[in-house]
């Protein structure tokens, strides 16, 4: 998982990912534009971010889990 | 994979929806629909490593800036490992200074391949030959070029493609031999007698009624 390292810690993508939710933006349109990232690569990081239980998806819209949110810092 | 293999090459045809897909890249697993809403050129080469791509993925980083500002996404492929794929990349970065900026697919198991019809044994029964796809934002096909295993890919034309079928979608045009950005469109042929009459008094450039131009 590129956004999630083998120790189960974000990498810096998925870092700045977990910051852009924690800041309110939610949808992978949202996240991209405040991250900087194309919006190919945060579809495919919240994907792993919610499969390492980092995130939550809603409808279309991704928030913390408790994990993701301590690790969000 | 068997079952794959057995199947018959397909050809995703223009103007249809471009095979899904979810495969290991060297930035993680990507899915096709993880391109919605961008323009897509979905790239293979023959193996890593290898001097002709060597030059041509060069050639694709230096033109991926201008792919950005036209809203187009990169995406190479190969059926070599994702760890090939990233020595390769460093050593390009490495030896010519030359970041590769986009994704590579791992596509080991050749499931990309056989559905994008990359595969062709009178060129090579193992490697992917110089295939270019261009996917719009709705992941229809619309641009399929092939260059065998020695020709190296013409960026420019790449390019020009992407310009033109932009234009065309944008301005209900089309685009003759040679277009260029700036240059005069073709305005679609007229499919009725009186709308050929009213098209030459329309102040377009024409040799005849169903050959005019205009500026955009």
């Amino acid at each position: 998982m590129p956004c999630v390292g083998p120790d189960g810690k974000p990498t810096e993508s998925g870092t700045r990912m977990l910051g852009a939710i924690k800041a309110g933006f939610g949808s992978a349109d949202e996240i991209a534009k405040e991250t900087g990232l194309p919006l190919f690569r945060v579809r495919s990081g919240v994907r792993d971010l919610a499969q390492a239980g980092l995130a939550l998806q809603k409808g279309d819209r991704y928030e913390l889990t408790e994990e993701g949110a301590k690790l969000a810092g | 994979m068997e079952e794959l293999r057995e199947q018959p090459i397909s050809l995703p045809r223009l103007g249809q929806a471009a095979p899904a897909f979810e495969a290991p890249t060297t930035h993680g697993v990507l899915k096709l629909e993880d391109f919605k809403g961008s323009w897509l050129i979905l790239f293979s080469h023959p193996a890593d490593f290898t001097p002709v791509c060597t030059t041509e993925f060069i050639a694709f980083a230096q033109i991926h800036p201008e792919l950005q500002k036209r809203g187009v996404e990169l995406l190479g492929l190969s059926v070599d490992s994702v760890s090939s794929h990233i020595a390769w990349a460093r050593n390009v970065e490495e030896k010519t200074g030359t970041k590769i900026p986009f994704p590579i697919i791992a596509d080991l198991s050749k499931e990309v391949s056989l559905a994008y019809g990359m595969i062709h044994p009178g060129q090579s029964k193992t490697e992917t030959v110089r295939c270019v796809f261009i996917i719009d934002p709705n992941q229809i096909v619309r641009t399929i070029l092939y260059y065998p295993l020695t020709t190296g890919r013409n960026m420019d034309e790449i390019l020009r493609i992407v310009d033109a079928l932009q234009t065309t979608d944008k301005n209900a045009v089309a685009t003759p031999a040679n277009w260029r950005p700036g240059d005069m469109v073709v305005v679609p042929p007229p499919s009725t007698q009186e709308m050929a009459e009213e098209r030459l008094k329309q102040g377009y450039e024409c040799v005849d009624w169903y050959l005019c131009k205009k500026k955009l």
